[in-house]
């Protein structure tokens, strides 16, 4: 059901994409207006998201350890898990970043016969996360051949690297087929793990058949939908998007307003959403504190100013009064004089 | 705000990336590509100009593969005039400056055809002439 929704929701974009820009007029609005709109919402909507967890006071020191704490010089220290300095935290958090350590560690817990239970390395997960990552970067810094003129050198070489098989003309790109085969693996996990089926919700598929299809549009449109499809054309759109005077050539075929369409949708969906873990992963604080709370003491930041009270200064405050209510006090109030 | 001295500079580098085509092309979108129309004054291709523009790269793949994989050598019909299926001796016999044509779209898109790794362009052909 879950599923099926997120599936409705994005057919029903593809057609307001495909309907809407078929009217005179309206390839203005989606080519233009909504492009703009889109990346004014993604840029304010990240900021604004990122700046209210920095926002947030962090109480303890919560950083998760996989190893043993920096101790003793004869017990060994281990770095990455249990980070004490800052290179070692930028070193453990470039890690979790750029190779998804903490994916590396998913085990797969299964019951057998007596009864027994196993837990066994699972490293599907991880491996496809990378492909669809890494993939989905790869195409959007192949994209800025559409958006930078002229195409500076690393964006020919990235794109000599992805067609290096040079199958086909147009040629066919290996980050094409890596991201429809992570996105395909990501969306299978949550259908046949009876656990993460469980858990997953609508917020959760949608994003996954939503970059499908953005995917799917893209390639149709570079290999297969080609008519109207002047790569000079729709850059003279794209660098004009870029330099804030766009205009629109000739007729550009609906299947590129519908990528468009939906680039917009992901752009507008993801500071609202889990996509912004892009953002959060460099604010989590089990991953970016240091694990040296033995040494340096966390204050929590939103404690009141309370000033140390001692004893001796609280007996001075209350004398009397414990006098008169004849509570035994270590020094004595002083003599009174006699009144003259 | 808590670790100003982080979040800021982070922030500020993400916002740099996104806005990159902004201050890279220096708000110019710079010229538009206009290929070069056949010197000899032909007005006929195989297949009219826009449809020639979306598809001529599925095209010459297909008799690419046509040609050196199944020697399909045959020449090709349209309108009453024979094309080889060749890119020197069909294309370049009109389109007859690689540079002023093929290139003037290919560099503005960044397209790198590998056409000439085997191919000689019609000034290297002629220079070829000259040596032997």
């Amino acid at each position: 059901m879950k599923y099926a929704l997120s599936f409705l929701a994005v057919i029903a974009l593809v057609l307001i994409a495909w309907l809407g820009s078929q009217i005179p007029g309206m390839p203005y609005i989606f080519g233009v207006a909504f492009p703009y709109l889109a990346i004014a919402v993604f840029l304010g909507g990240f900021v604004y998201r990122v700046v209210q967890w920095a926002k947030s006071p962090v109480p303890f020191s919560i950083q998760t350890t996989c190893g043993q704490a920096k101790s003793l010089d004869f017990i060994k220290h281990n770095k990455l898990e249990a980070p004490h300095t800052t290179a070692q935290v930028v070193a453990r958090m470039a890690l979790e970043i750029l190779t998804f350590r903490s994916l590396f560690r998913n085990t797969h817990a299964e019951m057998h016969q007596g009864p027994k239970i196993t837990y066994e390395s699972s490293k599907w997960l991880w491996i496809f996360a990378l492909i669809f990552h890494y993939s989905f970067l790869l195409i959007i810094l192949r994209h800025m051949r559409l958006f930078l003129n002229p195409v500076p050198f690393w964006v020919q070489w990235l794109e000599t690297l992805d067609a290096l098989f040079q199958v086909g003309a147009p040629t066919w790109y290996m980050s094409d087929v890596g991201i429809l085969i992570g996105v395909g693996f990501l969306f299978a996990r949550r259908l046949t793990n009876v656990k993460v089926r469980y858990i997953s919700l609508l917020n959760d598929y949608f994003p996954l058949v939503l970059i499908f299809t953005i995917a799917i549009t893209g390639i149709l449109m570079r290999y297969f939908l080609r008519t109207d499809i002047d790569i000079v054309n729709i850059k003279q759109l794209t660098v004009g998007l870029a330099a804030l005077h766009p205009t629109i050539g000739s007729d550009i075929g609906a299947i590129f307003f519908i990528h468009l369409f939906l680039v917009c949708a992901l752009l507008v969906y993801f500071p609202y959403s889990k996509l912004m873990h892009m953002g959060g992963v460099f604010m989590s604080p089990t991953r970016n504190m240091k694990n040296n709370s033995r040494e340096v003491r966390h204050l929590n930041p939103w404690n009141p100013r309370i000033l140390p009270h001692s004893y001796a200064g609280y007996e001075d405050e209350f004398r009397e009064f414990m006098v008169d209510a004849g509570i035994p006090v270590e020094k004595e109030l002083p003599p009174q004089k006699d009144e003259e | 705000m808590y670790n100003k001295r982080t979040v800021i500079p982070g922030l500020a580098i993400f916002v740099l990336f996104v806005t990159l085509p902004l201050w890279y092309n220096g708000l110019s979108a710079g010229p538009i590509p206009k290929p070069e129309l056949p010197p000899n004054g032909t007005k006929e291709c195989v297949a009219p100009a826009s449809e020639m523009r979306d598809n001529h790269m599925v095209l010459l793949n297909e008799w690419r593969d046509s040609v050196l994989r199944e020697s399909g050598r045959s020449s090709v019909s349209v309108g009453g005039k024979e094309y080889p299926k060749a890119l020197q001796l069909a294309c370049m016999e009109c389109h007859s400056n690689k540079e002023k044509f093929c290139d003037d779209c290919h560099t503005y898109a960044s397209v790198k055809p590998y056409c000439w790794d085997c191919h000689l362009t019609p000034v290297e052909a002629a220079s070829k002439k000259e040596t032997h």
